[in-house]
């Protein structure tokens, strides 16, 4: 028992000297079990998340706009093996990650399960869905567990195009015809509360943040990034001539920031608990997608095996 | 290493940036052979010309060092410094060196 309690002292001064903890090195069960939940909750959040923009591929305005999004989606798959391989290195097997993802029992970002009604929207998820994602991963590419750190570097290097693409279609959607600006700002509307909701429960009510604070796997408690993300968004929609659907909305002169509505928790609570609008929906899809999938497993390993059959020969 | 045979073994991921470079660790996936991995790595981590050259090991068949044992395994350099350029004092004028 003391021996545990010098390794964790140990460990804690390394997190506290700004070591990066690697792989092999000791560390708390704590530390692992919380960032293996948090590193696969947001590698099913990258695949989960090309559902909804998935959706508007085969109806891309134009050729350009058809490429750009299939990049996009592309990227999140990327996003989504980098992160699984993040998770592996802490010893939880690529199969059990997948099965609870697959079987429900793990969660991804809850934003993805909010529908994709018009091209609109897929505006919005870059520019706010997006942006919101980078704050988050920004904070990030500084936790303390050296795979995962890496990985947020290579997500955010490519991001960012994410996020302007996104911002770039709300633009153009919002200097169109009376119609195309009406749809932007729609998109605005439904998309602008999740988003918020994103950066997840309150200081107040988010019991393990503290924890992750001290070993440094976040950097920034979610008000803080929060309230970060929403100066910066006003004035983006400000210069495209949108507005952001919160009537309490106020620059605060005293504190240099915006002062704002409240977030509708129960809202949250209910997407998280399962009961938003694409839940079941998107659950189905990445089952669907898995098992009609299985032929290409199966096709590669036999692949694999005939060839070596034939060199051995 | 997975109890299922159909499960694709993981590979280390290794990419030269430039002709001229180190090949540098860059993460891992799943294949089903080697050829396969470097095809899924080229997807995975050159989809912006990160790379013209890509190793492929399996991870398996990667030994490493112990860091638990770190500071006696690396001591021997410790007292050494005399293995640095800045341990020696050159004469006052002396140039090129």
């Amino acid at each position: 028992m003391t021996e545990v309690k010098n390794l964790e002292e140990l460990f804690q001064a390394k997190i506290d000297a700004e070591q990066k903890i690697e792989p092999k090195d000791w560390m708390p069960d704590a530390y692992r079990k919380n960032l293996v939940r948090q590193i696969s909750q947001h590698a099913h959040s990258e695949v989960v998340g090309m559902l909804p923009e998935g959706n508007w591929i085969s109806r891309a305005p134009s050729l350009k706009r058809k490429a750009i999004l299939l990049a996009k989606v592309q990227d999140e798959a990327g996003h989504g093996l980098y992160l699984y391989s993040a998770v592996e290195t802490m010893g939880t097997s690529r199969e059990q990650t997948i099965d609870d993802l697959l079987s429900g029992k793990a969660k991804y970002s809850s934003i993805f399960n909010y529908p994709t009604l018009t091209w609109a929207d897929i505006g919005a998820v870059g520019w706010l869905v997006d942006g919101a994602a980078i704050m988050n991963q920004v904070m990030l590419c500084r936790t303390s567990y050296g795979p995962y750190a890496r990985a947020m570097v290579r997500i955010c290097k490519e991001e960012s195009f994410h996020q302007r693409q996104g911002y770039e279609i709300m633009a153009v959607l919002a200097k169109g015809s009376p119609e195309q600006k009406e749809m932007a700002q729609d998109a605005l509307n439904r998309w602008w509360w999740p988003s918020l909701m994103m950066f997840g429960p309150t200081d107040a009510n988010s019991p393990h943040s503290a924890q992750s604070m001290k070993w440094k796997i976040k950097r920034q408690s979610n008000d803080e990034l929060r309230q970060t993300f929403i100066d910066r968004t006003v004035q983006q929609a400000e210069v495209i001539g949108l507005s952001i659907p919160d009537p309490d909305l106020k620059w605060n002169e005293e504190t240099k920031q915006y002062d704002w509505g409240a977030i509708d928790w129960t809202e949250f609570n209910n997407v998280v608990a399962g009961n938003g609008p694409c839940n079941k929906e998107r659950l189905a899809a990445r089952n669907k997608a898995h098992d009609e999938g299985a032929w290409v497993r199966d096709a590669a390993v036999a692949y694999a095996a005939k060839k070596a059959k034939r060199k051995a020969a | 290493m997975s109890e299922n045979p159909n499960n694709w073994p993981l590979w280390e991921i290794f990419i030269q940036s430039k002709r001229g470079l180190d090949h540098k660790h860059v993460g891992s996936l799943h294949a089903a052979d080697a050829d396969m991995a470097i095809e899924n790595a080229r997807d995975v981590y050159t989809r912006r010309q990160e790379g013209n050259s890509i190793w492929v090991v399996k991870s398996e068949q990667i030994h490493a060092s112990r860091p638990e044992d770190a500071e006696s395994f690396y001591d021997p350099a410790d007292d050494k410094v005399y293995r640095h350029p800045t341990f020696y004092t050159m004469p006052e004028g002396a140039k090129y060196i």
